[in-house]
């Protein structure tokens, strides 16, 4: 059992699950958390502002039906302004899930263990959210389904070669795919909860959702396969949902969008953003729901340690637009980044600058990186300077383009703002009722980690003859 | 007693286990035994049960390559169709067919397809939803999802024989043999 507990410490780092752990101590713990009659007060008050402010985007997007787009600050030339910043800001966060449950799986990174289930939910989460942004900036939301190939009385397709279409479809799938892979992953705990379940409600509520899970073997090799191939192919799905998003700017010809650096910029910035994510929430709930025995400082140090690196990519992204537009000798390129940093929007960039390239490089340092107060404080930063970055690409590009006589400003409303924050109520509040009716840490792979789950292996029984039979039906 | 009584209507015998290793020491033995109708329940996948048990290798990744080799065909079917048969519309001169810009979509449906027949797949396959099973009449059978190993010999098996293979399972270390009502 020795190498076991080494397996889980590797090189004198923190553990990824503190020792003494059971099958059944890891299944009561985190099952309590959602089957205890007793709802924390934290829980209540944080559910009922987050509650209010998703009502808050109800009453602005009903209002914007009825009154239409004029209500929010965008005009000729920034037609796209808070809509598109917060579709890809929340699209980022949502890609942090994705990739601690594939990539990270792929890569047999068994710290993900206890950070991917809520990881995945806030995938979810932050997708839905990002999708209800193009929606609800079409002119007539009514007739979104016409970006689907169906068969119509106009005889008309969607546009193929419009990226704006390639989104439809890459989030589409993303959401589908992350939904699937999500709800595959639930499923056996799901089944731990309808045989914990005290109460009778409770016990037909995760009964149904568990689909008469038993655990036979034969299933779980068959799940096993499929989680694996969910894995890898939700992996390729990721790189090219944040690509195809990028590739709605990179396509278009404006300064500061016509560049081939989009793509690897965006997926790092949308990994970047989404740990940061990540660190936000793992941080008070650890605290607040005693979990810092499979929430370790080890999950912290490595996701501080994901955040320098994508940041670092980020921050090399920023240096080659600036270096792009003095080397391509392209006026209207050059334009763009002196008034990036010096023109109205100024303050920004430069907000920009400090929250994502000077805050990380606090990370450096073993200190910083093992102080959960600290590492939540540079989330923090950073979720606000990947919301910046997107401003500052989306809104400073478009203000000034090519012609003076075409110049103007953009200034946000307050619709425009009730809907943003609306949209983190959304999220947080979806996030609330995901903690209190869902394992926020997946109960099984939690039991894999624990030291005596690791069988002796084949040395145990010597036997070879049982390799060539046929399977049981 | 209520063993011989009932045999007709018994649907299996199920051994308790403590540790995964007992268990797949168990599958091995049973296997050895000559035992084929027999299934395994633990509460979490263990490495090399598959192998302890005889389970030849999953079809699903068949299913899930047709599913996207379904996709894929779908997608750039519905395009190209579309683009130079049904509506074909000249854009700044580009050719109907430009099959580069159809590549983002088609990538995407391959994926959403096959990651749908993964999951529909895998259930499918696995016979669920599945309301009601025989197994989930054992009374210590909610362990299954906690911390306890079964193994259970199905009556359908050749060798089943309820006083014999209730032996067999308490000299595989068995920590407690149930009998499953049908």
């Amino acid at each position: 059992m020795s190498d076991v507990a080494g397996s889980g410490r590797r090189r004198g780092g923190p553990p990824v699950i503190e020792p003494g752990h059971t099958y059944a101590s890891v299944t009561d713990k985190i099952s309590s958390i959602v089957l205890s009659r007793r709802t924390p007060l934290f829980w209540v008050l944080g559910f009922f502002v987050s509650f209010l402010l998703a009502m808050g985007l109800l009453v602005a997007v009903s209002y914007l039906f009825a009154k239409g787009l004029g209500i929010w600050g965008i005009n000729q030339p920034v037609e796209w302004a808070f809509d598109i910043i917060n579709f890809v800001w929340w699209i980022g966060i949502g890609h942090a899930g994705t990739l601690i449950s594939a990539i990270l799986l792929l890569l047999r990174q068994e710290w993900r263990t206890s950070i991917n289930r809520f990881a995945e939910a806030m995938t979810l989460f932050a997708v839905a959210c990002a999708g209800l942004f193009p929606l609800i900036h079409l002119g007539r939301p009514w007739l979104a389904y016409w970006l689907f190939p169906y068969p119509n009385t106009m005889a008309l397709w969607p546009q193929w070669r419009s990226p704006l279409v390639w989104d439809v479809f890459a989030v589409g799938t993303y959401a589908t795919v992350s939904f699937l892979f999500w709800f595959v992953g639930l499923i056996p705990d799901l089944a731990t909860l309808r045989d914990r379940a005290r109460r009778k409600g409770f016990q037909i509520f995760y009964g149904m959702l568990a689909m008469g899970w038993r655990g036979s073997a034969l299933h779980w090799h068959r799940y096993e396969m499929a989680y694996l191939l969910l894995a890898g192919l939700a992996t390729p799905l990721v790189i090219s949902v944040h690509t195809v998003v990028s590739f709605d700017f990179a396509v278009g010809i404006i300064p500061g969008w016509h560049s081939t650096i989009f793509p690897p910029y965006f997926v790092a910035g949308a990994i970047y953003a989404g740990f940061a994510m990540v660190l936000l929430l793992s941080i008070p709930l650890r605290k607040v729901y005693g979990l810092e025995d499979f929430i370790t400082l080890r999950h912290l140090q490595n996701m501080a340690k994901v955040m320098l690196a994508t940041g670092l990519v980020v921050g090399y992204g920023y240096v080659m637009e600036a270096f792009m537009a003095w080397y391509s000798a392209n006026p209207f390129e050059k334009y763009m980044i002196v008034n990036r940093m010096k023109g109205p929007y100024a303050p920004a960039y430069w907000a920009l600058m400090l929250c994502n390239i000077v805050a990380p490089q606090f990370l450096w340092f073993k200190r910083v990186r093992s102080s959960p107060p600290a590492l939540w404080a540079i989330a923090l930063i950073v979720s606000i300077g990947m919301w910046l970055e997107r401003f500052v690409i989306i809104v400073v590009s478009l203000h000034r383009d090519f012609l003076p006589s075409a110049w103007g400003m953009y200034r946000p409303t307050g619709w425009d703002w009730t809907t943003f924050v609306g949209t983190i109520g959304l999220f947080l509040a979806l996030m609330f009722l995901f903690i209190r009716f869902l394992p926020m840490i997946s109960i099984f792979e939690m039991r894999t980690l624990v030291p005596e789950a690791r069988p002796l292996g084949k040395e145990a029984v010597p036997d070879d003859s049982v390799a060539d039979e046929p399977e049981p039906a | 007693m209520r063993v011989e009584e009932e045999r007709g209507r018994a649907w299996g015998l199920l051994g308790e286990f403590e540790t995964p290793d007992e268990l797949l020491h168990a599958a091995r033995l049973a296997r050895a035994e000559g035992y084929r109708r027999m299934d395994a329940y633990t509460p979490f996948p263990i490495h090399g049960l598959s192998d302890a048990m005889g389970f030849r290798p999953t079809k699903l990744p068949l299913v899930v390559l047709a599913g996207a080799v379904i996709g894929c065909v779908a997608a750039l079917g519905t395009m190209w169709f579309s683009a130079t048969i049904h509506y074909p519309i000249n854009v700044a001169g580009k050719p109907y067919a430009s099959w580069p810009m159809f590549i983002p979509i088609t990538f995407e449906l391959t994926v959403l397809f096959a990651a749908l027949a993964a999951v529909f797949g895998m259930l499918g396959m696995n016979g669920l939803p599945m309301p009601y099973h025989p197994v989930f009449n054992a009374p210590r059978f909610a362990f299954a999802s906690r911390d306890r190993f079964f193994l259970c010999i199905e009556s359908r098996d050749a060798l089943f024989d309820p006083a014999n293979t209730r032996a067999f399972l308490n000299r595989l270390g068995a920590r407690e043999v149930v009998e499953v009502e049908e």
